[in-house]
């Protein structure tokens, strides 16, 4: 949980994401489109991956990934960022 | 049924009971149902014993001194008699309903059977194979989510053009916005009953989805991961708009480009699926334990498309939503009706291509 808040305030756009997760994949090319950089946390590739998954589903996330903060704060996963994104 | 004499008589005197009268009802219900086997036949025993009994009792008495004898016959012969009346006549209603039942449900069946025909049609014939355990499984089992689906969508598309009528004739006779405002809420509620329906039948079945196979074929021509290209849903509806402030058409204008963008984003993540769902499927030694695991894995990635067809519904969702939000009520309308009649016209297109005159083979 810590390592989560850790990284999350570390940069503007932070990703949980795992590196055979498509629709992760996704989000990120859309953000790509967008112009930004998203700092991209591969949780299988993270030795305490499996405590970063349960923290973010204890955030309230159904499915751990992918996981979007954005300035330290859950913005919710890609049924979220699709809504803010399509709204402007 | 124990004083078939009182009950002629009675019959006779009420006048509503009419044995002859009732053997023709039921004759008509005997033919067309075999199940009114029995009760037709128990009606004529009835008759017979009444016939029978009335020349034994009133044998040395004439039909003169019939009135006499219902005056001093017991009441309760004569309520036992009413109250079988109305447990036949219960019982007949009883089975009238029984048997439009049974019509209702065979004219369901006949309607699902026909749409399966004409699809069965415009495929050229061509079932099962490549849709693995769908809904016309290679084994022949059916597949209930998705016959639920089918049955509903049958449902929701004659709604969806009763909607069509009633905004077109609401367009032409300038109604009130009010009055638009109702139609435009139920039209796009409509919308949002199918992405349900969907969603459910995604469940039931994720191919049959991602194959469009409740479309007409020139809809699935344009099939994007389940359904329309969200980007397609504004270009039908952009030329209806127009007069268009200049904030709302740069707002359209910024929908367009999202809409576009996150279009983009979920076809690349398609794209990555397939091309891992491959790799999957061809990475492969020979031996019997990594095929197991090739296939656990293999399964893994699709479990990932329920995800991508719920996705481009919610973006498909989301752009008609924010259309709502950026129109007028009578913009709204007005987008409405052109989408229902594009889908309108491209079912039409269908039909029209799958009955146009073949060459001579």
């Amino acid at each position: 949980m810590d390592k989560v808040t850790r990284l999350v305030s570390e940069k503007g756009i932070v990703i949980f994401s795992k590196s055979s997760c498509c629709m992760c994949y996704a989000v990120i090319i859309l953000f790509k489109e967008l112009g930004v950089k998203p700092l991209v946390h591969e949780i299988d590739e993270d030795p305490e991956g499996r405590e970063i998954e349960k923290a973010l589903m204890r955030l309230g996330c159904n499915a751990p990934v992918p996981a979007v903060f954005i300035g330290g704060t859950l913005v919710g996963s890609t049924n979220e960022v699709m809504s803010l994104h399509l709204k402007g | 049924m124990n004083s078939p004499s009182a009950q002629f008589v009675t019959s006779r005197r009420i006048g509503v009971y009419d044995p002859i009268h009732q053997i023709g009802m039921w004759g008509e219900n005997f033919k067309s149902n075999s199940n009114l086997n029995a009760s037709a036949s128990l009606i004529v025993e009835d008759v017979k014993l009444d016939s029978q009994s009335q020349d034994a009792s009133h044998g040395t008495e004439g039909p003169s001194n019939q009135y006499d004898q219902e005056a001093t016959k017991p009441t309760d012969k004569v309520q036992r008699r009413l109250a079988q009346n109305r447990e036949a006549a219960r019982k007949s209603r009883l089975r009238k309903k029984a048997y439009v039942q049974q019509l209702e449900t065979s004219r369901l069946k006949l309607i699902q059977l026909e749409q399966e025909l004409e699809r069965a049609r415009q495929q050229g014939l061509y079932i099962g194979g490549g849709l693995d355990a769908g809904h016309l499984g290679f084994s022949g089992t059916v597949n209930s989510g998705i016959t639920t689906f089918e049955m509903e969508y049958g449902h929701w598309m004659e709604e969806q053009n009763r909607q069509i009528c009633d905004l077109r004739n609401a367009l032409n006779a300038h109604i009130t916005d009010i009055e638009l405002r109702m139609l435009v809420e139920s039209g796009m509620n409509h919308y949002f009953e199918l992405f349900r329906m969907k969603a459910t039948a995604t469940k039931a079945d994720v191919f049959y989805m991602m194959s469009g196979m409740w479309k007409t074929s020139a809809e699935r021509f344009f099939l994007w991961i389940g359904g329309v290209r969200p980007s397609q849903l504004l270009k039908v509806l952009g030329p209806q708009l127009n007069p268009m402030t200049k904030q709302q058409s740069l707002d359209v204008l910024n929908l367009e480009h999202s809409c576009q963008q996150a279009e983009d984003a979920l076809s690349q993540g398609m794209e990555r699926l397939q091309q891992t769902l491959a790799d999957t499927v061809a990475a492969g030694q020979l031996s019997e334990g990594s095929c197991n695991r090739q296939m656990t894995n293999a399964m893994e990635k699709l479990e990932a498309l329920r995800t991508f067809v719920g996705q481009a519904d919610h973006v498909r969702k989301e752009t008609l939503q924010q259309m709502l939000h950026i129109l007028t009520i009578r913009q709204a309308a007005r987008g409405l009706l052109a989408l229902g009649e594009y889908f309108q016209r491209l079912r039409a297109l269908s039909s029209l291509w799958a009955t146009r005159p073949r060459e001579p083979a």
